[in-house]
């Protein structure tokens, strides 16, 4: 991927494929490093199909949200000199506490790293295709932080105006790069 | 400085409206949002079409959202049109600047850009 923030994007819709309501994504930066991690409530995966979730060669498109998303991700932050993890459980063993959580780590000053890029378009995006989930969004820069909850949005809003609404997400869009511009 | 204040204002304005909207969705842009579609530059095209239908007023006819992979990589983006009672059309290798022209020649002027089209591509 061109930008760290379209993985972000990519592995996000891997939660909304698992039937996630609350999708948290948190990007963590100093001045050598980025971690990002993305987070649901989803069905959760079973041991056997998380241990061969990295591998793209062993996805088949019968089996749900995998393909190459987690492997680019995974290649991107090793080749910085980074690390990458995935946990992950599965709601027939967990039916209180499901869901997965794809972490990963950059060296920012490595040749190999993939710049951020256009965070605020993956939030807007998110937000525009799944107005019916949540989405709690952080990220910590060195003395500073920019953040969003669309729990706080939505009980402003009530119920009968959508994330989606074309106003709301314009509204959305200011607030965040506001923050980012500050 | 953006304050949840004018997010009141927008519910407040919106609550005339919703019983207009009840025709919502007679249009839907669904644009491929798989792995393959992103990576293609799917991201600026649903932004476009976002923005470029709320621009063009069309946001009370016009749904924008997404799916996943419809099985034809090599053309991504790929951007379907649903319209009620009109058969499909399914743009592919779509950019920014093409769904602008989207928005105003199909949704707006109601006329298929057939070479944008998949048909011209085929296959």
């Amino acid at each position: 991927m061109k930008e760290l923030s379209l993985n972000i994007l990519d592995i996000a819709e891997n939660s909304v494929k698992a039937s996630a309501t609350l999708i948290t994504i948190e990007i963590a930066e100093d001045e050598e490093t980025l971690s990002l991690s993305v987070e649901d409530d989803g069905t959760g995966m079973k041991e056997d199909f998380l241990a061969a979730v990295t591998d793209p060669f062993t996805t088949t498109r019968t089996t749900r949200n995998v393909g190459l998303g987690i492997p680019l991700l995974k290649m991107e932050a090793e080749m910085t000199g980074g690390s990458f993890s995935i946990v992950s459980r599965h709601i027939s063993d967990c039916p209180d506490s499901h869901g997965t959580k794809t972490s990963a780590s950059f060296f920012k000053n490595h040749l190999d790293m993939t710049p951020l890029g256009d965070i605020v378009s993956t939030i807007v995006a998110l937000i525009q295709c799944n107005p019916d989930l949540d989405f709690v969004f952080h990220h910590q820069l060195p003395g500073r932080e920019i953040a969003l909850d669309t729990r706080e949005l939505r009980s402003v809003l009530g119920e009968e105006v959508p994330l989606n609404n074309a106003d709301v997400i314009v509204w959305i869009k200011e607030y965040l790069s506001e923050q980012y511009s500050d | 400085m953006k304050s949840l204040a004018e997010l009141s204002a927008i519910r407040e304005k919106m609550k005339e409206k919703v019983v207009l909207r009840e025709g919502t969705g007679e249009t839907r842009v669904v644009v491929g949002m798989a792995t393959c579609g992103i990576a293609a530059g799917a991201r600026p095209v649903l932004n476009a079409f976002v923005e470029g239908v709320s621009k063009a007023g069309l946001t009370d006819k016009v749904t924008v959202t997404q799916t996943g992979c419809i099985g034809v990589c090599q053309y991504e983006p790929v951007v379907e049109i649903f319209e009620a009672g009109k058969e499909k059309v399914t743009y592919v290798k779509m950019t920014a600047d093409k769904a602008a022209e989207v928005i105003e020649r199909h949704l707006k002027g109601g006329h298929v850009i057939s070479e944008y089209t998949i048909t011209n591509y085929q296959l």
